[in-house]
């Protein structure tokens, strides 16, 4: 296989794979930067609840998912027996099924449809860059699909800036980094109430959205950010609004100066003197442009899409990008696929279970993400929109290369191919290109059925790795 | 009531542990492990062991790491009640010792938190300890970093190997069963010593040593004619999927087909029990796994942290329960196993604006299973007087962490102190292993 950019290398380590691909252009270079000119291709346009509606419209679905399943449960222990004729109470839906699911839907359609897989593949990564995750419950859950279509989505190729803010400011990552309940202590919230800081959203915005874990910064700065950041709150919080009577308006982004902190902060040597909300506002502004936050982006999305160890004059080059403009988010891609390394083999990088289930169905053809997909994605380790930690999920090789994950893999093949009659040799040249290698071609033509040459296509290490 | 100073002590090692005992009715049993542990001055004054220990463990030793993810609030689990400071430092969050949710005796000065009242019991039976005021060498405060030094056992981070696969290397061609395995021999056709009970192995058992990855799925499974071919090709192409494909497939065989539960997650805590009882179960066959890992996810309690009836304690509820699982699934196996519990580092001794705690450093580590020489809460305390914390916000640490589990390892697994110190912790010589942790004879 050559260095020079191909459309099967531009729709197999940029994109989904080549099945399924819209618009591979003819260089593949000229397909991706097609796709970072129109920016709007990312956005979901299908009407869905914003955060305010998702979070009026989880209050009541689930006051009413749970009136039935007391219900339920009632009649169950007072042995109630529906009299013949009469139906049984039938399920509202809970909270996940009407709210959470059309999010997740919508999600998996984008990246299913083939329309313009760089900029899915961008917008996945900068949401685990920025990660929030439906583990914490709640109220949280319906913000989360909201905060990816209204945040991550517009901002994949702006500035870094504008992308940083409208994160932190977004209820959905004010309430799962606890900064809803941070409260400056010399506040008047917090002198009445006696309450005072929680540090963590400042200390993940340093450590995992900017700086990086090594970029010099102290346990002084992250109280002090954390200080700046009191006030930055969501409407109808503490309490949050499940009660039987919703506030007005919840889950909207506020500035509560009364529990701001007063005072100036001094976070990595600068004193930021701004009144209230400008005070935070002006620490994220320093640092998206801090050269340790450069350097930090351009590894992070090296490594995502070109290999585990980047070359390191492809991260310097893209640090410099980002440097020179400002933070342009756009120009940063720009300047990884046209440098010569992105195209370099080898196919390393094992396909991330997402990357690996989309374009698993799509080579298989089917046309919408299957449900059960959704627990395939829970089992491999990647549930989509719920990772573990602030951190989002791994992002190496290693991290999915488990035994158990990949004999899984294996197992899912298996699923996706049953009822598949079609020649698997054939449908390998197709999407593998110039990448199928002698070996797999002969064990898959050796394959018993076009069904066992289909999971051996899928699971072959050139559809693994990209 | 007997108890000994828990004063700092001018002794060579840093690390001399304190003891408290469980409670008076113990006092019998206490009274000659303190004898014991008097009579064995000189070994904490950093006697060289000898290379295989006489321990009860040292017959075909079973050895399961547990991580607790997130850093967990070892004055929650484990609250000093005796300390002066105690109460002021920890205001709302300080556990009381009346009433429903009064804390249960550990020695007077120490207590365990009501819901892990299995963990008790064991304390109370001498079969588990636990050590206060421990840390890794780590001093920062990021949960990726501080895992990463707590895996890797190294003192810097980006370490990509953990020292339970090293413990693995180390102890290659020990017999799995007697007499079953020959010196050395080690060879995709043979089992794995290594288990990790999770889909893919976590950075602590990663490295060149086989391991076994396991989590319960639900799903059909590629046949094994498929998985042959696999192997095939796998085998010409790519060996990595080849060593992974090779022992996902004979785990899964072996694996009883269970229905999985709907509840979260691989490190779910809801999950701990289900995952503990499976390593357990493992750990007892004769040709199982000798050592194990496996995690346990949402430590980091930053609000509403609710040590006994919020949300932390329900978090308890599940580790004891998964301690439960535990003890009866290694049941005759039980009296070769230590279980170690870690975390990646301590919360803030004073609670935050939020009724939660932050990143903070030092922390417990507790050691369970029949192996264990228990009965006792190892502390060289600090206190939690405002000078006495460790840059003016946490537990000061005064015991290293790799201390505890050398000493685990030297009187296990008899690893000689230039092992310990060389390979498995590279670069900690001066952290003497902590004697008297396993039960002798």
């Amino acid at each position: 296989m050559d260095h020079a950019p191909t459309p099967f290398m531009a729709a197999h380590r940029f994109g989904f794979g080549l099945a399924g691909t819209k618009a591979p252009g003819t260089t593949g270079r000229d397909a991706l930067h097609d796709q970072l000119a129109h920016p709007e291709w990312a956005l979901i346009t299908e009407p869905l609840p914003d955060g305010v509606a998702s979070i009026r419209d989880f209050v009541r679905i689930n006051n009413a998912f749970n009136a039935f399943r007391n219900e339920v449960a009632r009649r169950e222990t007072e042995g109630i027996v529906t009299p013949a004729g009469t139906p049984a109470p039938v399920s509202p839906g809970s909270p996940y099924v009407l709210l959470v699911l059309p999010e997740l839907r919508a999600r998996t359609a984008r990246a299913m449809s083939g329309e313009a897989d760089f900029l899915e593949r961008l917008v996945v990564f900068w949401s685990n860059h920025f990660a929030v995750s439906m583990t914490k419950g709640g109220t949280l859950m319906p913000q989360i699909g909201p905060y990816e279509r209204s945040v991550i989505r517009p901002g994949i190729t702006g500035k870094f800036v504008d992308l940083l803010l409208a994160a932190t400011r977004h209820p959905a990552m004010l309430l799962f980094l606890d900064n809803n309940v941070s409260v400056g202590p010399n506040s008047p919230v917090g002198l009445r109430r006696r309450r005072g800081l929680n540090e963590n959203l400042a200390r993940e915005i340093l450590e995992l959205h900017t700086l990086g874990v090594d970029g010099g910064y102290t346990q002084a700065d992250v109280t002090a950010f954390a200080a700046a950041l009191t006030g930055w709150t969501v409407t109808g919080y503490n309490p949050p609004p499940d009660a039987a009577t919703p506030p007005p308006d919840p889950g909207q982004f506020i500035f509560r100066a009364q529990e701001h902190e007063p005072g100036p902060q001094t976070v990595l040597g600068r004193v930021y003197a701004e009144p209230g909300e400008d005070q935070a506002r002006a620490i994220l502004r320093d640092l998206a442009r801090h050269p340790a936050t450069a350097r930090f982006i351009a590894g992070k999305m090296a490594r995502h899409f070109i290999a585990d160890v980047p070359p390191p004059g492809l991260v310097a080059r893209m640090a410099a990008t980002y440097l020179a403009t400002d933070g342009d988010l756009g120009a940063l891609a720009r300047s990884m696929i046209d440098a010569p390394e992105a195209w370099a083999p080898p196919l390393a990088k094992l396909r991330s279970p997402y990357e690996f289930l989309i374009a698993a169905q799509r080579t298989v053809g089917v046309p919408v993400f299957r449900p059960r997909a959704y627990g395939m994605l829970a089992n491999l380790g990647q549930q989509i929109l719920a990772p573990a930690s602030p951190a989002g999920f791994p992002d190496t090789s290693d991290d999915w290369m488990g035994a158990d994950a990949i004999k899984t893999r294996a197992d899912f093949a298996l699923e996706f191919a049953t009822g598949f009659n079609g020649d698997p040799a054939a449908l390998a040249r197709g999407v593998l290109g110039p990448a199928l290698t002698d070996e797999t071609l002969t064990a898959i033509r050796r394959a018993e059925t076009g069904r066992q040459g289909l999971v051996l296509l899928l699971m072959s290490p050139e559809f693994q790795r990209r | 009531m007997p108890r000994l100073t828990l004063s700092r002590q001018s002794l060579p090692n840093q690390s001399l542990p304190h003891q408290s005992l469980p409670n008076q009715s113990l006092s019998r049993q206490a009274l000659s492990r303190r004898s014991l542990l008097g009579a064995g001055v000189t070994l904490f004054g950093g006697a060289f062991l000898p290379s295989v220990a006489a321990a009860a463990g040292g017959q075909d030793p079973r050895f399961l790491t547990i991580i607790l993810r997130g850093a967990l609030d070892g004055l929650s689990a484990v609250p000093p009640i005796g300390d002066p400071d105690y109460v002021a430092m920890r205001g709302a969050l300080a556990l009381s010792t009346e009433g429903p949710q009064a804390v249960l005796p550990a020695g007077g000065f120490f207590a365990i938190n009501p819901r892990l009242a299995r963990l008790h019991a064991l304390l109370t039976a001498g079969d588990a300890l636990v050590v206060q005021a421990v840390a890794t060498p780590y001093r920062e405060r990021s949960h990726f970093d501080g895992q990463n030094l707590l895996e890797s056992g190294l003192t810097q981070t980006g370490g990509n190997e953990g020292w339970l696969n090293r413990v693995l290397t180390a102890t290659a061609g020990r017999p799995i069963a007697q007499g079953q395995l020959t010196q050395g021999q080690m060879t995709q056709g043979e089992a794995p010593r290594g288990l990790s009970v999770a889909p893919t192995a976590p950075l602590i058992i990663r490295g060149p040593a086989p391991v076994l990855t396991w989590a319960p799925q639900f799903t059909v499974s590629a046949d094994a004619d498929t998985v042959q071919r696999l192997l095939g090709l796998y085998d010409a192409r790519d060996p990595a999927l080849a060593t992974a494909l090779r022992h996902g497939a004979r785990m899964d065989a072996e694996a009883n087909a269970q229905p999985a539960r709907n509840a979260g997650g691989i490190g779910a805590p809801a999950r701990f029990a289900e995952l503990a009882a499976f390593a357990a179960d493992r750990m007892a066959r004769p040709d199982g796994p000798r050592i194990a890992a496996l995690s346990v996810d949402g430590w980091d309690t930053h609000a509403a942290q609710g040590p006994t009836t919020g949300r932390l304690g329900q978090l308890f509820g599940f580790l004891d329960e998964g301690i439960g699982a535990l003890q009866a699934g290694l049941g005759p196996v039980w009296r070769q196993t230590s279980v170690l519990l870690v975390t990646e580092f301590g919360r803030t001794v004073r609670i935050n604006g939020t009724a939660g705690t932050d990143h903070g450093t030092g922390t417990i580590a507790i050691l369970l299973g029949g192996a264990v020489q228990g009965g006792r809460v190892i502390a060289d305390w600090p206190g939690l007087a405002e000078a006495s914390l460790f840059a003016g916000r946490d537990l000061a640490p005064t015991t290293d962490l790799r201390a505890v589990i050398k000493g685990v390892l030297a009187d296990q697994f008899g690893l000689s102190r230039q092992m310990l110190a060389q390979t498995i912790f590279p670069g900690s010589a001066a952290v003497s292993p902590m004697a008297g942790l396993i039960k002798t004879g």
